[in-house]
């Protein structure tokens, strides 16, 4: 197979406008990324500490939820480094919720109409921005004494 | 040596018989993951207090350590199609792409088994001290 990289190519995704269906697909390979690396990783931590008893769970809340106010300097930059990656894991696990029951809809052949589908693509990202606000204020209002 | 082409090669010869099993697979996990997840959202959202000796004596119970495991080995069941999709598409380097597959099964293998590991040990033995 000659490969020549200096054929020329047909042109590529920067000539089209960005619509949602578009964000929607890019979007659910990034989110489910980001759930498969950071967000399992974080839960098998959290689980860890679970089974290696109080003294693990105490580390595990010093880095990732809250270190107090004796808390070191590095365990402070982890609390917002998490804090960060729990937004974005939440985020995410909405976003490829949304997208991810949008595809299963497709996948029965349904919401191929070119509104229809423009409609439920704007659908999804509206409901996971939606949803992590919920999550967010909860979790801000409950543990973090926040509103 | 065969010089033949590619699509040469394997002109005529039929499917190789699992063409469907990949997409099939995606989506038999992806619904097991939506009720696994909601599940799981659920619970932590009703979870009264996250000391760590309740959460012990949460996840030991059978009902909570079960959807558990099945959430682990689901979820990355899950991503390892999802992963391999990735690379797939964008890792176009043959030696690049086998090593990254590679990579991703061992990943996903591993951390697996290790969630399974942790929450089968706490339901059959208790927490330590």
């Amino acid at each position: 197979m000659a490969k020549n990289p200096n054929r020329p190519l047909s042109p590529h995704l920067q000539v089209y406008r960005w619509s949602p269906q578009m964000a929607i697909s890019i979007f659910h390979r990034a989110t489910g990324f980001v759930l498969a690396t950071a967000g399992m990783m974080t839960l098998l931590w959290w689980l860890a500490a679970i089974g290696g008893g109080a003294e693990s769970y105490a580390t595990f809340q010093q880095y990732v939820v809250s270190a107090g106010a004796d808390g070191t300097a590095l365990q402070m930059v982890s609390n917002w480094f998490f804090r960060l990656v729990a937004l974005a894991v939440t985020f995410s696990f909405f976003q490829h919720l949304a997208s991810g029951l949008r595809h299963l809809v497709l996948d029965i052949g349904a919401g191929y109409e070119l509104k229809t589908n423009r409609l439920w693509a704007s659908v999804a990202f509206i409901a996971a921005i939606f949803a992590t606000a919920l999550v967010a204020l909860f979790v801000a209002s409950r543990f973090l004494g926040v509103l | 040596m065969d010089s033949r082409t590619y699509i040469g090669r394997v002109r005529g010869l039929g499917s190789a018989k699992h063409g469907g099993e990949h997409w099939l697979k995606q989506r038999l996990t992806a619904i097991g993951n939506v009720l696994l997840t909601t599940w799981f959202v659920l619970s932590l959202l009703m979870i009264p207090s996250f000391d760590h000796a309740a959460l012990a004596q949460w996840l030991a119970q059978p009902l909570v350590a079960v959807p558990m495991i099945l959430m682990i080995a689901n979820i990355f069941a899950h991503a390892r199609l999802g992963l391999q999709v990735l690379i797939e598409d964008y890792v176009h380097d043959d030696g690049l792409k086998f090593a990254a597959m590679t990579l991703l099964n061992f990943y996903v293998i591993a951390s697996a088994v290790f969630g399974i590991f942790v929450v089968a040990k706490l339901a059959f033995t208790g927490a330590p001290a």
